[in-house]
């Protein structure tokens, strides 16, 4: 791999499988001038968030931050729309030179007044730490105030990534819930982490689980409200699927509220059979996995017939995956795989080590595994590793337009659902649309 | 009236954006350029994602990706070390180093920084333009001047007088740009214009792919700006400590053409008889065709107009512009937003709405729920995409135009400048409100008059909420 313009900081973060013996490294800081794709700590907790409907979602700093997340996420809610706003308190020159507290208390004032909330998030943004502001006291003096929840959320962009932000996110997600447990916990019930009702994911789900027997008791963070999450330590079990946002809130709920979790995952046939088998299983109750086999069987059915005709269409083309978490790659391989497709290239911008253990098992000799990746990486092993598709964020599409390679949208934008069986065949369905488009003969 | 919405301390869904955002697109317009944003890397991210959803453009920036040693001990290093990392890769001409709220707050000298590093490292050919670009500084509109002022200030050299002209110009649009380009060279007119992303942010499909795409300013042509004959600048709404005109006037004794953009009649003939005293050319016969037509349009859509009661918001000197095609076609405007917290909009404006017998609210430093409450009896509003909450809150449908369109293609493509743009986006206006009545035409009739015995009660009447979707908080 000897490459002029290839920045040497970024060697350890790229390797291709059966040529090293290392893992490739993760989990660092970006390097200065790389042209990183990753995004900051606000950004990750916003992410998780934002979904919660009915709250106040409160931007304490200048308003770029805020400008930037006004309702570009597709999450479905079937109750509040307040979400839906971007609140700022559009710092200006002088807050920065006497403090932006005064502002914020004044914003959370008005706000609670004319939307009437149950909760509030204030999140904080990179200058808010240096400028000195104390978040946390005026979120307490306020919560009283107004005797309603007003949550500071630790999430300077600086101070790591986009994983930070998911981890501020599960703290302020654990200041809802009653501090106490264990709860007296409901017989056939569980809450669903990690699903953030993009195109109404998680109505999908939830229907599948009613089906075979199972309530969804609360769902994080998806079309949640604030009573919801109050009530999340009465549920049996978690089950988790986007584990690199939720695993630490998973794992202390564990620990407050005795509540076991599973890791599961919608994404792609094998998947979705398999985590409803699995979630069916942890309950004692035998009549669950005749349900579930019998739903298998009915979606399963006319599915397939589906999928077959497009894995012929599909057969010797190659993918390039680069998503934002190590759960969504992991899926995709398995996607791609049910698909006749192989991956040739990999990465994300905030995979765990374990998460690219799985990866590098999951993948063909001589992949390219790349962590935090940049523009000219991408364009080099796309292009390298002849990919015909690739599968990232908004960032990432026109590069791939423009290299003639084809795009799928894995972002948390999209209007399609690709979770559970349904999402299986919009998936393939949305690869044949780019990739069988006959514009290709064109270009 | 002139508003000011900072009687509310909260900003409830902004009309703006931050200064480094509005930063970046001026240098996209250089040849053979890069940018670096000094801060942390999300800024970067954030402000990347926007534009190339709106230009579906690849959009390279760099960050100096300051963490938490970074904010504690400055972030000089990281900077150097992000400017050698970007030059490796992208082997650039020039490079813009722009400011963030962090590295501003922290007190960063990216002046005494990048002469130092272009020093220490010993490249002398390689040109950095620090720009001080603190978000909560101004809004993007702010930003972008903010970069061409300086880029001017930081290159140009006296230079002995040639036949070139200077044209500067605001956030239009690429296909704008080329517009611009084309009535230039119909009254042959040899030109510096600045910044010129008509290509390198809509870049055609040929292979292979290039990181830095072809095209843009030359450095050496902005390094003569001083020579030019003239400067045209469509600068109407700047203040003059952000305008590359009045600084190339003032500095090097530059003529300066300070014109509105050139959308609707007077502004285009404006633009006309500038080029027209400078090049002592007669405008040409095709162009005076066009300026025809689009007189012969706007008196075939008078009447569809004239119902047009308007919400302009957005860049100020794109919503300059584009009141005055309104005011010509008698889409009169209730609501005047910018989201710049100083403009010279209601001065401007105030003397050329005689004729507007309803009163027009201008809004400063504007966000969406000021913008709202005061549209209530207007049925179009004109504006960048974040516009569609008015559609949505109140069924005011929207004509997208300026910066940025994320929920439709071809932001970059729309034309709405010279007589033939001019045309489209008139054209584009009469449509939807064509559109808008066609659709409610029926019903509104119906409701209003129809007394027939099995008149339905009002609330059960199909469709009453026709008006659009309504989605209520
Ligand atoms: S407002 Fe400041 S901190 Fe926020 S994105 Fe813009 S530059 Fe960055
Ligand atoms: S200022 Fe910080 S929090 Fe805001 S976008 Fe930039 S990195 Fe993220």
């Amino acid at each position: 791999m000897v490459n002029e313009q290839a920045i040497a900081a970024r060697t350890a973060s790229i390797k291709t499988k059966g040529q090293q013996k290392q893992q490739v490294a993760c989990d660092t800081d970006s390097v200065a001038g790389a042209v990183s794709q990753r995004a900051c700590v606000y950004s990750g907790a916003r992410v998780v968030l934002n979904p919660i409907t009915d709250a106040v979602h409160l931007v304490h700093g200048p308003i770029g931050c805020a400008s930037y997340t006004w309702d570009i996420r597709g999450s479905l809610s079937s109750g509040s729309e307040l979400y839906r706003n971007s609140f700022s308190t559009d710092l200006q020159e002088e807050d920065v030179i006497f403090g932006g507290e005064k502002k914020l208390v004044s914003s959370i004032d008005e706000l609670v007044s004319k939307y009437q909330p149950e909760l509030v998030f204030v999140y904080s943004t990179c200058i808010v730490g240096v400028i000195g502001d104390d978040l946390q006291a005026v979120c307490k003096a306020a919560e009283k105030k107004h005797n309603i929840r007003i949550i500071p959320v630790q999430s300077s962009g600086f101070a790591g990534n986009k994983s930070a932000g998911y981890r501020a996110a599960c703290d302020a997600l654990l200041k809802i819930m009653p501090n106490e447990g264990p709860v007296e916990q409901k017989g056939n019930t569980v809450n669903y982490l990690g699903d953030f009702n993009l195109a109404g994911e998680i109505w999908i789900i939830k229907d599948y689980l009613k089906r075979i027997g199972i309530e969804v008791n609360a769902t994080f963070t998806g079309d949640s409200s604030y009573r919801t999450l109050q009530r999340a330590p009465q549920a049996a079990l978690n089950i988790m699927q986007c584990a690199g946002s939720m695993a630490y809130l998973a794992q202390r709920m564990e620990d407050i509220y005795a509540i076991p979790y599973l890791r599961v995952s919608f994404l792609g046939l094998t998947d979705t059979a398999a985590s409803l088998r699995s979630i069916a299983a942890s309950f004692s109750d035998p009549m669950l996995a005749h349900r579930t086999e019998a739903l298998i069987a009915t979606e399963t059915a006319t599915i397939n017939r589906q999928l077959e005709a497009y894995r012929t269409k599909f057969k010797g083309k190659k993918a390039a995956i680069f998503v934002g978490g190590g759960f969504k790659a992991i899926s995709l391989i398995k996607q791609f795989r049910e698909l006749n497709i192989e991956v040739v290239m990999i990465g994300t911008q905030t995979g765990k080590q374990e998460d690219y253990a799985v990866m590098q098992e999951l993948v063909n000799d001589g992949t390219v595994i790349l962590d935090d990746a940049n523009p000219a990486e991408l364009e080099k092993f796309m292009v390298e590793k002849g990919a015909n598709i690739l599968v990232g964020g908004v960032k990432e599409r026109p590069l791939a337009y423009k290299l003639g390679v084809a795009f799928i949208d894995h972002n948390h934008d999209r209007k399609h659902p690709l979770s559970g069986f349904v999402g299986a065949v919009n998936f393939a369905q949305e690869v044949y649309s780019t990739l069988c488009s006959p514009v290709w003969h064109y270009v | 009236m002139d508003t000011n919405v900072h009687f509310r301390s909260a900003t409830e869904n902004p009309c703006k954006m931050c200064m480094p955002m509005g930063a970046i697109l001026p240098f996209k317009g250089l040849e053979n350029s890069m940018v670096l944003i000094h801060g942390s890397q999300g800024c970067s991210t954030y402000m990347r994602r926007h534009m190339a959803e709106h230009f579906n453009e690849p959009i390279d920036v760099a960050s100096s990706s300051l963490n938490e040693n970074g904010t504690i001990y400055g972030g000089e290093k990281n900077l150097k070390q992000g400017l050698d990392n970007l030059m490796q890769v992208y082997a650039p001409e020039v490079i813009g180093v722009l400011t963030t709220c962090l590295a501003e707050t922290i007190g960063e000298d990216i002046d005494r920084i990048t002469s130092q590093y272009l020093q220490e490292r010993g490249l002398l050919k390689s040109l950095i333009v620090p720009v001080s670009t603190p978000g909560y500084g101004g809004s993007h509109a702010e930003g972008y001047w903010q970069a061409v002022k300086t880029i001017v200030s930081h290159l140009a050299t006296a230079t002995p007088k040639h036949s070139k002209l200077n044209v500067i110009i605001p956030d239009i649009s690429p296909a704008d740009i080329r517009e611009i380009k084309r009535i230039l060279a119909m009254m042959q007119l040899d030109y510096t214009l600045l910044p010129d992303y008509s290509t390198t942010l809509d870049r055609p499909l040929v292979k292979p792919y290039r990181k830095v795409p072809d095209g843009g300013t030359k450095i050496e042509d902005i390094m003569a700006m001083p020579g030019a004959r003239a400067t045209v600048q469509f600068g109407l709404t700047l203040e003059q400590n952000l305008s590359p005109g009045h600084y190339l006037a003032k500095e090097f004794g530059v003529p300066l053409y300070n014109l509105p953009i050139p959308i609707g009649v007077q502004n285009t003939d404006l633009f006309l008889q500038a080029l027209q005293e400078i090049s002592g050319v007669a405008v040409p016969a095709a162009l005076q065709d066009e300026r025809g037509r689009l007189l012969d349009a706007m008196v075939d859509s008078h009447k569809y107009n004239f119902q047009g009661r308007s919400v302009i918001f957005g860049e100020a000197e794109l919503v300059y512009a584009v009141c005055q095609l309104c005011l010509e076609n008698g889409v009169y405007p209730v609501t005047v937003a910018t989201g710049s917290k100083n403009s010279p909009l209601a001065q401007l404006l105030q003397p050329k709405l005689t004729d507007v017998d309803h009163p027009v609210e201008f809004i400063h430093n504007a966000d969406f729920v000021a913008i709202l409450a005061h549209s209530m009896d207007a049925n179009i509003a004109i504006g960048p995409s974040d516009g569609r909450y008015l559609t949505e809150k109140q069924g005011i449908p929207l004509v997208r135009l300026g910066f940025p369109i994320h929920d439709r293609v071809g932001g970059q493509r729309i034309l709405s400048v010279g007589y033939a743009g001019s045309m489209m986006l008139l054209d584009q206006i009469t449509n939807t409100l064509l559109a808008e009545k066609q659709r409610g035409y029926r019903q509104t009739m119906y409701d209003t008059f129809y007394r027939g015995a099995d008149r339905l009660p009002d609330a059960t009447l199909p469709n009453s909420g026709l008006r659009g979707e309504r989605h209520e908080l």
